[in-house]
């Protein structure tokens, strides 16, 4: 299924100051999307607007054609959004945490699944240990897990790379050009180079 | 559904798991309340006239203490931005969150206040309506809160703003549940007091989901 995001004249104002103004974005299926500018320049705020969680701006949001507001429900279904914060519960085990976001993403309870997810990412053998004792970057694996564990189309991913290792970089890149090979479509921001990708976009804010 | 039972469990589980939170309103009521036969007078018989508000008002505080954390660490790691984000109402996650809030705050000051009444010298026969009233209250405590506790997850000291825009909501609660168990004691009858706070109870879980989803939106959005 071809997906379409696409933003019409996007405005937003902070403290008296413009974010950004008149922007105009398109974000296809197949394509990884990656937003850049220098700190402040608004790029989570974007991100927290075009994942619907903002409300306080201009313009107008579309979705496969359809007014945002009107198209939400099928929208979230589809979106898998990862924020500056990662959402994992510390005093929970990786497992746990992931089985809060297998129930609250609708799938059904798999444990395999959440094993394998966890393998992949590079957390085998730290499956029951409270993840608060685990590194900065073991926790933000976890968050990045779901990445596996959730079949969603369309990724939202602020600064998915903080704290992240060189190997464990390498293998985030490659899976998010994989997802958009696959039809899926990867929006980012990041500080860090993205490696050239006939795939890649880059869209420059401030 | 599965996401709201999930949810129910993560905070059980993590409460459970951090159980220091869960002794704080009790201790508070606990300590609040051996304090007013010491600051007061230890004479049974005008200790067995304000024991009832004494009880109420104290657990009331006590469950109002605790309300301020219902929504915070969701907030500060991030797991409120996905619960918005969820496929599912909003109202129902949160109404799970609330139950959890209940369940290990409201229901054991229910339960331990009897044990307190004895201190007062509450007279006997009416300590089940006082734990009886308590869950009941409570629960209401809980659903009103938790609007508070939305609006003000924001703000990085909501506490004091939270109790200034819940309790004035919670006076009815307080009115019918201290009127339950003084009807107790008199001797009439406790069944309109306790109906009219199921009827209470029973408004606040129809309304107070859709006004702690919309007010949590708006915290998220600020």
């Amino acid at each position: 299924m071809s997906l379409h995001l696409q933003a019409r004249g996007l405005g937003c104002e902070r403290d008296d100051r413009w974010l950004f103004k008149g922007l105009d974005l398109d974000i296809h299926s197949g394509e990884v999307v990656r937003i850049e500018g220098p700190n402040g320049c608004g790029k989570t705020t974007l991100l927290k607007i075009l994942s619907g969680q903002l409300s306080d701006y201009q313009g107008a949001l579309f979705w496969n054609g359809t007014v945002m507001s009107k198209a939400r429900d099928h929208f979230l279904a589809n979106l898998l959004y990862l924020g500056h914060a990662p959402g994992i519960k510390l005093g929970l085990s990786p497992l746990e945490n992931l089985a809060w976001y297998q129930a609250l993403s609708g799938e059904k309870d798999d444990e395999e699944q959440r094993l394998n997810a966890l393998e992949s990412i590079g957390l085998a053998g730290f499956e029951e240990v409270p993840t608060g004792q685990l590194s900065a970057g073991q926790q933000r694996r976890v968050a990045l897990a779901r990445l596996t564990l959730t079949p969603r189309a369309l990724w939202v991913l602020d600064e998915p790379f903080t704290a992240i290792d060189r190997n464990g970089i390498a293998d985030l890149e490659r899976q998010l050009v994989a997802h958009a090979k696959a039809g899926g479509c990867v929006l980012v921001t990041t500080h860090h180079d993205l490696p050239a990708s006939p795939l890649l976009r880059q869209v420059a804010l401030g | 559904m599965i996401a709201v039972k999930a949810t129910l469990l993560r905070d059980l589980t993590l409460l459970l798991r951090r159980r220091g939170e869960i002794l704080n309103p009790l201790v508070f009521f606990a300590l609040v309340i051996t304090l007013f036969p010491m600051a007061i007078s230890p004479d049974p018989a005008l200790l067995a006239i304000i024991a009832p508000g004494l009880l109420w008002v104290a657990a009331l505080l006590a469950a109002l203490l605790s309300l301020d954390s219902l929504f915070r660490s969701d907030y500060d790691d991030g797991s409120l931005e996905q619960l918005l984000l969820a496929p599912h109402s909003l109202a129902a996650l949160s109404l799970a969150k609330v139950a959890v809030h209940w369940l290990l705050t409201g229901l054991p000051l229910a339960l331990i206040a009897p044990l307190l009444g004895v201190m007062l010298s509450l007279p006997t026969g009416s300590y089940a309506v006082l734990a009886l009233s308590l869950a009941l209250g409570s629960a209401s405590l809980s659903l009103i809160g938790a609007i508070g506790a939305a609006l003000t997850v924001g703000l990085a000291r909501g506490g004091v703003l939270l109790s200034l825009l819940v309790l004035p909501l919670t006076i009815p609660v307080l009115i019918f549940g201290v009127g339950a168990v003084q009807a107790a004691i008199v001797g009439s009858g406790v069944a309109a007091h306790l109906a009219i706070l199921g009827a209470l109870l029973a408004a606040s879980l129809m309304l107070a989901p859709w006004a702690i989803a919309a007010s949590l939106r708006i915290s998220i959005n600020g």
